[in-house]
């Protein structure tokens, strides 16, 4: 730009020109014809506080890209020793989450892993043992597609006791994000090493210092369950398994294990501490259910809700997210009035299946009390199921996979508060 | 937005009931009910896939792993004991170990925290957890198979110096934390044979995901 720089703007294309105006401007030192400009436009377009940004040359492109100053999403910090961070989700667009907002749920902390040293070992019932590097596994053909990841344990705080009102969609729900992922599929990697053909079951191991392993049913690797390197275009961050991790599309994020190391080919699970002391989900006769990867249908509005308030009565586009591990969301419907009434939301196009939707509804907010709920119906025709519902069929002490409907109740001032339904 | 080349390649439908675990690992509901699903909903999207049929590709790429390879990072213990290394330790053993590297996180006899619980029983060995959410699980109360002890304590403890115990001082303190639930004597010997052969009290508690979408509520 700088060597396009002409006192003959008008031979420049007609962006070129308006830099070179500014330019000109500056370097004329039209200091006093800017600010009459800039003084005007002040008046004409609102409050603008700090100097008029079209009178002075703009900021040069970058190496590395960063937020606007005035845009400062956080996640939030939680659980015991701070094993986990909460995607702003009140905050976001669209459905695909920034990958430094990706939540994170750590069993113990982010492992520093040199990509030049890293291994992929899958053995066990295969014909080919075999230790892949990470140049290797990005020489096998890519897949790469938009899904959620979910914790299982998210919205546990919905579920037990009494949630307090003063509760965003962030602290409640945050163990939601949705990146495309980048990377190989199982289905490739294991045809590579021969698998067997009574093999049944396989071992993800990862190598942080939990050495977080997970047995998974090997329907898995031949549906859609990848090996994955990228993130949103980019290497995968370190809080995310970097430089790669199973991802197991639809199901609890905890069996997508990160830093994964090995992959061991077995005909029975292996009964790891994190698949039956945890991540089993208690039922009211004497039981617990093991194995229960598949997160059921879920929503959660993200807008109105704590802390946002209403300012004025009016038009009021309602918007949240939608999920189902089982494939496609079918339908979102959502309730002003506690869910005596249902109105069907537009779905934002195109309806990706294991990945999040957008919903959006047009409201008119009278300025009388509200109860806002969603309701998500995936394409097998579940419907996403009130707390008392979940409740009746768990039983109160149950402990993963809190997928019941959401409420937030608008006072007559505009604040809002959350509610379990 | 169509399925993923993946999906389109390997997917095959058909019904839920056709998922077997097939382990005796995993325990079935106690009346032994396997709960199919078949046509519980005809718009039913649950799929199991299959492998496609034929031989899949070969790009040749990594390295064949060598025996050394696979024994440096093989480190998981199954249900049936498979992986239990050799060795064996005494209970009392056990208690001291415990005594100098896991009291500080689970408290004299494994019941008193702060952290996880390692020690308590139920009467007559209930499973109340979805119905009391006051009941707080424990090793002895809840975990299915001492193996699982073996391998989450080799693998993972002590917190503060992960993967730090030889397999000597794990037996040991698997030792410990089975004597501090009355599940072996204060004289046993912990070897492969005892950890495999332990019954603990939750093995038969768990049963297979039986949901597959459809309208019902499990």
């Amino acid at each position: 730009m700088e060597e396009n720089s002409t006192d003959q703007p008008s031979e420049q294309p007609e962006s070129e020109q308006r830099t070179v105006t500014r330019r000109r401007l500056l370097a004329g030192a039209a200091v006093a014809a800017g600010g009459a400009i800039g003084a005007r436009a002040t008046r004409a377009l609102g409050a603008q506080s700090g100097p008029d940004p079209t009178k002075v040359p703009g900021a040069r492109p970058a190496t590395v890209g960063s937020r606007s100053p005035h845009e400062t999403p956080e996640k939030l910090l939680s659980g015991s020793a701070g094993g986990s961070s909460r995607t702003p989700l009140q905050e976001l667009h669209g459905i695909v989450t920034p990958a430094d907002l990706h939540f994170e749920r750590h069993h113990h902390g982010i492992p520093e892993i040199d990509p030049a040293n890293y291994r992929l070992l899958i053995h066990g019932m295969v014909d080919r043992p075999t230790v892949f590097t990470l140049d290797e596994l990005k020489r096998f053909p890519e897949v790469s597609q938009l899904f959620f990841v979910e914790c299982s344990g998210n919205g546990g705080g919905a579920f037990r006791g009494d949630p307090r009102p003063d509760q965003s969609p962030q602290s409640m729900d945050g163990l939601l994000s949705t990146s495309e992922w980048s990377g190989v599929s199982l289905a490739t990697l294991f045809e590579e090493v021969g698998v067997h053909s009574d093999a049944t079951w396989f071992l993800a191991e990862g190598s942080d210092a939990a050495v977080m392993s997970r047995s998974i049913p090997i329907e898995k690797a031949w549906e859609d369950a990848m090996i994955a390197y990228g993130q949103n275009g980019e290497a995968i961050r370190p809080s995310q398994g970097y430089p790669a991790r199973l991802l197991n599309p639809g199901w609890e994020g905890n069996s997508s294990v990160k830093w994964v190391r090995r992959l061991e080919l077995s005909d029975r699970p292996f009964m790891f501490r994190d698949e039956t002391s945890r991540y089993t989900d208690p039922l009211p006769e004497g039981k617990a259910r093991i194995f229960s990867f598949v997160l059921d249908a879920k929503s959660i509005i993200t807008y109105p809700t704590y802390p946002a308030r209403l300012e004025n009565t009016g038009f009021v586009e309602i918007a949240g997210y939608a999920w189902t591990g089982r494939g496609l969301v079918d339908r979102v419907d959502v309730s002003t009035d506690g869910g005596a009434t249902w109105h069907e939301a537009e779905l934002q196009q195109p309806v990706l299946p294991k990945c999040t939707t957008r919903f959006r509804y047009g409201w008119e907010w009278d300025g009388e009390p509200a109860h806002l709920m969603s309701r998500a119906v995936d394409e097998t025709g579940y419907v996403q199921p009130t707390t008392a519902e979940l409740r009746d069929v768990r039983g109160p002490g149950t402990r993963y996979h809190y997928n019941s409907i959401r409420g937030w109740r608008i006072a007559a001032d505009g604040t809002i508060g959350f509610t379990p339904s | 937005m169509t399925l993923s080349p993946i999906n389109r390649l390997h997917v095959r439908r058909f019904a839920i009931a056709s998922l077997c675990f097939s382990a005796a690992a995993c325990a079935p509901s106690a009346d032994g009910e396997t709960r199919p699903q078949a046509g519980s909903s005809p718009r039913s999207a649950t799929t199991i896939a299959t492998r496609p049929a034929g031989e899949g590709r070969v790009y040749g790429l990594g390295r064949a792993a060598s025996p050394a390879d696979i024994a440096g990072f093989d480190i998981d213990v199954g249900p049936d004991g498979a992986g239990l290394p050799p060795g064996q330790a005494t209970v009392q053993e056990g208690l001291e170990i415990y005594a100098a590297k896991c009291v500080v996180c689970h408290g004299p006899t494994g019941a008193e925290g702060p952290f996880d619980l390692l020690t308590g029983r139920l009467p007559n060995d209930e499973f109340p957890f979805a119905t009391d959410p006051s009941v707080r699980s424990t090793v002895g109360n809840y975990w299915p198979y001492a193996t699982t002890m073996f391998d989450y304590t080799r693998r993972a403890m002590p917190f503060d110096f992960p993967g730090s115990l030889t397999d000597h001082e794990v037996y040991a303190v698997v030792g410990a934390m089975l004597y501090f639930n009355g599940l072996v004597e204060a004289d046993a010997i912990i070897d492969s044979a005892a950890v495999a052969n332990v019954i603990m009290p939750s093995r038969d508690r768990f049963v297979r995901d039986d949901r597959t979408g459809g309208p019902e509520i499990r």
